[in-house]
């Protein structure tokens, strides 16, 4: 679904002594089918942003469209279920959210509450294990019984099993081990990419930001600091620093070996292999011009 | 003085006899002023390790000295007065109503004199660069604050050993580096043993020693160094090396010689700098 917000600001506790302003004037718009990773501090409206996609909250001023729907202040949203429905939310440590006593049970209960049939509930469970790796002889088990990775992708299940258009992650990898946030952040891409899915995802990590996503949007503050690609946004180290961001490490280094040895080198999304390639034949080359 | 500290004796652990063992056979020693770091996926033990040295579990089988004291249920309160820890979830390690009252609780505790307590919550918030916040309410500080106040609260009572436990997990990059640097600041200006559990390995660099644990198990101990050129073995057991190390295995492979796994860009580039003038 296409996703596009106008001039979108919102203020908890409006005229009160804690009025505070969350987001101020957010533009931008997302293609449907776009992997979008939000990245900023702690505090720049990352969360207030999010919980507008499914209209836990509507805007204080300007307006907001998902495809069909439309959040505005001031006026309810038609259908806000549908949206519910269709804009699936991981949200932070989603493992806390369990509490069915099966598996089953669990991963039944969103799309039960939007009414789906049991019949129909019963075809997407084998889909939503199969697509978070979980053998289906867990079905019986209470949840409470799994490692916490394991928790992870039993809660993650049961978003999928809602059958979402639009996926909104709020770090989903947080706690994870190495191998286990790679094989997370893997899944999705392979979600995104087979079901064509709009995904939103809000990472502290540069490293995933510019490994999935298509676009970046950064915030600062409450207003949106920069977006575009991630070949684009990374390489401005200065605005980065100004907001107290990193580059990703290939990046960085990418920049400190053309300081170092004056020769050009450019990030165009190569693989650590073949940077190593041509890192090779930068250092022999100066030496044959030297020699 | 380079006595053990820590020694670990066959230590085998479980929660209860069916389930299977959170820890095997599992020995090492870790000496007094050493900073040992301990890494391992999720479940691999690692925080298991930090609950048996303070007692707030017991092994099965096998031994644990604390400086030379065998944790046991009678000699606990004797082994926990030497050992501090800070946890993971900043907000759940806090008592006192402002940063100073949270300092002070463990030194009210063990009934410190009032002069005394003083003058340990100032250094100890100047160790980890508090003291602007002195009387702040906790709640309303960031989580990477958060945590170098429960440090301070740690370092207060001048413990021989300090633990953090997955202590850089739930902050962001910044609070993350924020506690990067204090412990590497308190690790150089203060005489103690430091244990950081951790499965970040960007995170080990400035460590002594590295213990490995792989289900349970010892998988190797050795020094960050060493241990980044084994980057199939750890991808094996769930971790993964820094991209710095990558890099330089990457090179290594091609027609460029390192004359040691560097740890950090900067070494990566004087390594690459010394190759190209030698060629």
């Amino acid at each position: 679904m296409d996703i596009s917000f106008k001039q979108v600001s919102y203020i908890y506790q409006p005229n009160s002594p804690f009025e505070h302003q969350a987001l101020k004037e957010i533009d931008f718009s997302i293609k449907s089918g776009t992997f979008v990773a939000i990245v900023g501090h702690t505090g720049s409206g990352k969360s207030t942003l999010i919980q507008h996609l499914n209209g836990l909250i509507r805007p204080t001023k300007g307006e907001i469209n998902i495809g069909d729907f439309t959040l505005k202040a001031s006026e309810k949203t038609a259908k806000i279920k549908d949206l519910r429905r269709q804009v699936g939310v991981v949200f932070q440590y989603p493992e806390h959210q369990l509490f069915e006593e099966t598996i089953e049970k669990d991963i039944a209960f969103g799309p039960k509450n939007f009414g789906v049939s049991d019949e129909e509930i019963n075809r997407r469970i084998p889909q939503v294990l199969e697509a978070v790796n979980l053998s289906p002889e867990l079905l019986s088990r209470s949840p409470f019984d799994l490692s916490g990775g394991q928790m992870r992708r039993v809660a993650i299940a049961g978003v999928l099993a809602m059958d979402p258009r639009v996926l909104v992650l709020d770090e989903p990898t947080a706690g994870l081990d190495p191998k286990g946030q790679q094989e997370i952040m893997d899944m999705f891409k392979e979600l995104h990419t087979r079901k064509q899915l709009t995904t939103i995802l809000v990472t502290h990590s540069m490293e995933d930001a510019l490994k999935y996503a298509d676009h970046v949007i950064i915030l600062d503050h409450g207003q949106k600091y920069m977006e575009g690609t991630p070949a684009e946004v990374f390489v401005q180290k200065e605005a980065l620093q100004r907001v107290q961001l990193d580059m990703p490490e290939i990046i960085q280094f990418i920049h400190s070996f053309e300081q170092r040895f004056g020769q050009a080198l450019r990030y165009n999304g190569q693989s650590i292999e073949a940077l190593a390639q041509e890192i090779n034949q930068l250092v022999h080359e100066e030496v044959k011009v030297d020699g | 003085m380079n006595s053990d500290q820590v020694e670990f004796r066959n230590v085998s652990f479980r929660y209860n006899d069916e389930q299977p063992w959170v820890l095997n056979n599992v020995s090492f020693s870790i000496k007094s002023d050493e900073w040992v770091a301990i890494i391992g996926h999720n479940g691999s033990g690692k925080s298991t390790i930090a609950k048996l040295i303070n007692g707030l579990i017991f092994p099965d089988q096998g031994e644990i000295f604390v400086n030379g004291i065998k944790v046991t249920a009678d000699t606990v309160w004797d082994v926990r007065k030497q050992v501090g820890m800070v946890f993971q979830n900043p907000d759940n390690q806090f008592v006192g109503t402002t940063v100073k009252d949270d300092v002070a609780f463990g030194l009210e505790n063990r009934g410190v004199e009032r002069s005394e307590m003083i003058k340990r919550i100032n250094d100890s918030l100047a160790a980890v660069r508090m003291s602007d916040y002195i009387m702040h309410e906790p709640h309303r500080l960031s989580g990477g604050q958060k945590q170098r106040v429960a440090i301070a609260g740690v370092l207060a009572v001048q413990p021989n050993l300090i633990i953090l436990d997955e202590a850089t997990a739930m902050l962001d990059p910044k609070g993350r580096t924020e506690i990067l640097t204090t412990v590497y600041d308190v690790k150089q200006n203060h005489q103690l043993n430091l244990i950081t559990i951790t499965h970040d390995l960007n995170e080990i660099i400035h460590a002594d020693r590295v213990i490995v644990m792989n289900n349970g198990e010892v998988w190797t101990e050795t020094s960050p160094r060493v241990l980044f050129t084994q980057e199939e073995g750890l991808r094996e057991i769930g971790l993964d090396i820094p991209f710095v190390a990558k890099l330089a295995n990457e090179l290594s492979k091609q027609s460029i010689t390192l004359t040691q796994q560097p740890i950090n860009q900067k070494e990566l580039l004087d390594e690459l700098w010394t190759f190209h003038l030698n060629k």
